[in-house]
């Protein structure tokens, strides 16, 4: 789970005279023709070395079976709903136990000492904890205590953990946000007479959270397919599915099945960053300009 | 422009991967016709006559010659590589140690390792996952033994050994629990189960007790006694001698609330596992066979399972 913050944004550069721009068109169809031609090359040599290749049969049969593609969809799809129902919910929990670890590491003032170790401590502590090991921990473990009303349910801790994971990564990319805001923001809005937690509130998170949406859609991304770890608590979410279609008939095309699910979610959303990312920096261009 | 093309390439490479799948079944064959050159080649030098036996007959009656140990077709010459799982777990191997001998699958490996004239040191272990075994490929054992259940499916794209093992399954829970009082499939409809993935206990559950709730599926046996532990299933559905062995020694507290009604056709059949199309499947057989006909196969599961007659089998 490493999560770049810079966000990758290129620039689409145009020839600013009016006479070449019919050069220009000129040489940018010439130019899609030729990455045309050396995509197909470079694609179909690729296939075409995968697919002249001695085991081929062998793998098209396990891994891209048409017959074990239509029998394991129902399964996989129903399990990976599970997992879209549970990433959404997770996301939203860590949306907010993030930001509230993030503020609370972020106080200034020897008062607060308590609370930012505090915060400190739990960031460090989870952080250095493999997930799978937080999940099976918390979901065999807590609840073999046998604790009046703590609840059972693999699910619920297996969510759990994963909250309490992605919090404390959260929480540092949202640390990451408040620390990039300019420093006389903070003493301004000190000077009007905001307290420290208005200042935070009205002043810092606002624009810290602007500046790190690209990096908290990452962690999103990153999310979405961490959730299947769950599996290991026996919930039958969507990759746990595949396996036992996987493990029953010896056929793996249930994988792909999921990978294809999988991607349907996560594609989007990668795009809709590119775009957001792009959007923000251009609108940040024409307030300086 | 970029992003279509891109598109494009990347669609008709799935395409192309997914469909055209009668083309590629017709070539499927040819791996076979690649095979017999190899282990033809030894038995010419040998006895001419095996040759014509071979090509005709590649599912039985393996001659003798052909299966000497300097004419199979090992992955190491003049050693049986043979796998099992990483860990091994009792009774079927004891402490995790293959090569003492020790446990059901061990003991029956080197009786059929003697029996194909190999000696106690040309048989050499090694440990493999799950996935690596079934993977399509070529495989660094000979033989996997790890109760491996033989069904139709996995037969298309592996090779099964005959039967060493045949066996049922049991339903092992806590005696406090409430399920113990179940006496037909019937009632164990409303509990929550568990079972370990890809074994003959999951698909029992799934086709013949269908409870209300599907049940949970594990990566190993020691998670789904976890689950039970934590109170999350009510019961786990083993093979017998795992149930056996479970409750005896790993699990005290626990008892089979009885073992559960089977056809023929729906009994485990444990096979040992080979790479599809393997030359060394006749040989493998005949050996196994010849054990179970001189009663080794039964003097060997007395010696290492548990087979008590004494529990209750539920009704159907």
């Amino acid at each position: 789970m490493t999560w770049p913050s810079a966000p990758s944004a290129f620039k689409h550069r145009r020839d600013p005279e009016t006479g070449s721009r019919r050069r220009a068109r000129e040489e940018g169809a010439r130019g899609a023709l030729i990455a045309f031609i050396s995509t197909v090359v470079f694609f179909g040599a690729a296939l075409w070395a995968i697919l002249t290749s001695e085991a081929w049969p062998q793998v098209q049969r396990q891994f891209f079976n048409p017959q074990a593609f239509v029998e394991s969809w129902p399964a996989v799809l129903s399990g990976f709903w599970l997992d879209v129902r549970m990433f959404l919910g997770a996301e939203v929990l860590i949306l907010v136990f993030a930001l509230l670890v993030a503020m609370a590491r972020s106080l200034r003032g020897p008062a607060f000492f308590p609370i930012r170790t505090l915060a400190v401590v739990f960031i460090d502590f989870v952080r250095g904890i493999p997930l799978i090991l937080l999940i099976l921990i918390l979901g065999f473990g807590v609840p073999a205590l046998d604790l009046a009303g703590m609840p059972r349910s693999p699910m619920f801790w297996g969510i759990a953990a994963l909250v309490i994971s992605y919090s404390a990564y959260t929480a540092e990319v949202y640390r990451a946000g408040i620390d990039s805001v300019p420093e006389s923001q903070r003493m301004s809005a000190r000077s009007l007479g905001l307290t420290q937690m208005q200042t935070l509130r009205y002043v810092l998170i606002p624009q810290a959270v602007r500046n790190v949406i690209p990096a908290l859609l990452n962690g999103f991304v990153s999310l979405q397919k961490d959730v299947s770890l769950i599996f290991v608590l026996g919930v039958r979410e969507g990759v746990r599915e595949a396996q036992i279609f996987t493990a029953r008939t010896f056929n793996y095309t249930s994988y792909i099945v999921a990978a294809i699910l999988f991607l349907i979610v996560s594609i989007p959303v990668a795009r809709f960053t590119d775009w957001y990312t792009e959007r923000d920096r251009r609108r940040r261009q024409a307030i300086s300009a | 422009m970029k992003k279509l093309t891109f598109l494009v390439a990347v669609l008709s490479l799935i395409v192309v991967a997914c469909g055209g799948g009668e083309a590629a079944d017709t070539t499927v064959p040819a791996p076979e016709t690649t095979a017999a050159p190899e282990t033809t080649t030894p038995a010419t030098t040998a006895a001419p006559e095996t040759t014509t036996a071979e090509t005709t007959t590649p599912g039985e009656g393996a001659g003798a010659d052909e299966c000497a140990v300097e004419n199979l077709p090992l992955k190491t010459p003049g050693q049986l590589t043979v796998a099992t799982g990483e860990p091994a777990f009792e009774p079927w191997v004891v402490d995790d140690d293959p090569a003492n001998g020790q446990g059901f699958e061990s003991a029956v490996v080197y009786a059929m390792a003697e029996k194909m004239g190999f000696s106690r040191d040309q048989v050499v272990w090694t440990r493999t996952g799950f996935d690596e075994a079934i993977a399509p490929g070529p495989k660094d054992f000979d033989v996997n033994v790890q109760q491996y259940s033989i069904t139709e499916e996995r037969d298309e794209v592996v090779d099964f050994s005959a039967p060493y093992y045949v066996t049922q399954q049991a339903l092992v829970a806590y005696s406090e629990s409430e399920i113990v009082n179940a006496t037909s499939l019937q009632d164990l409809k409303q509990y929550a189960l568990g079972a370990q993935i890809g074994t003959t206990s999951l698909d029992y559950i799934e086709e013949v007790i269908q409870p209300d709730t599907p049940p949970a599926v594990f990566d190993t046996n020691v998670d789904a006694k976890s689950a039970l532990d934590a109170g999350q299933i009510d019961a786990i559905v083993f093979d017998l001698p795992t149930a056996y062995y479970i409750v005896a020694v790993e699990m005290p507290e626990a008892n089979i609330v009885g073992a559960l009604p089977a056809s023929e056709e729906q009994a485990d059949k444990f096979g040992m596992l080979m790479e599809n199309d393997s030359p060394l499947k006749p040989c493998v057989d005949r050996a196994l066979e010849e054990l179970r006909a001189e009663g080794t196969l039964d003097a060997l599961a007395e010696e290492w399972l548990t087979q008590e007659a004494d529990i209750p089998v539920l009704s159907q």
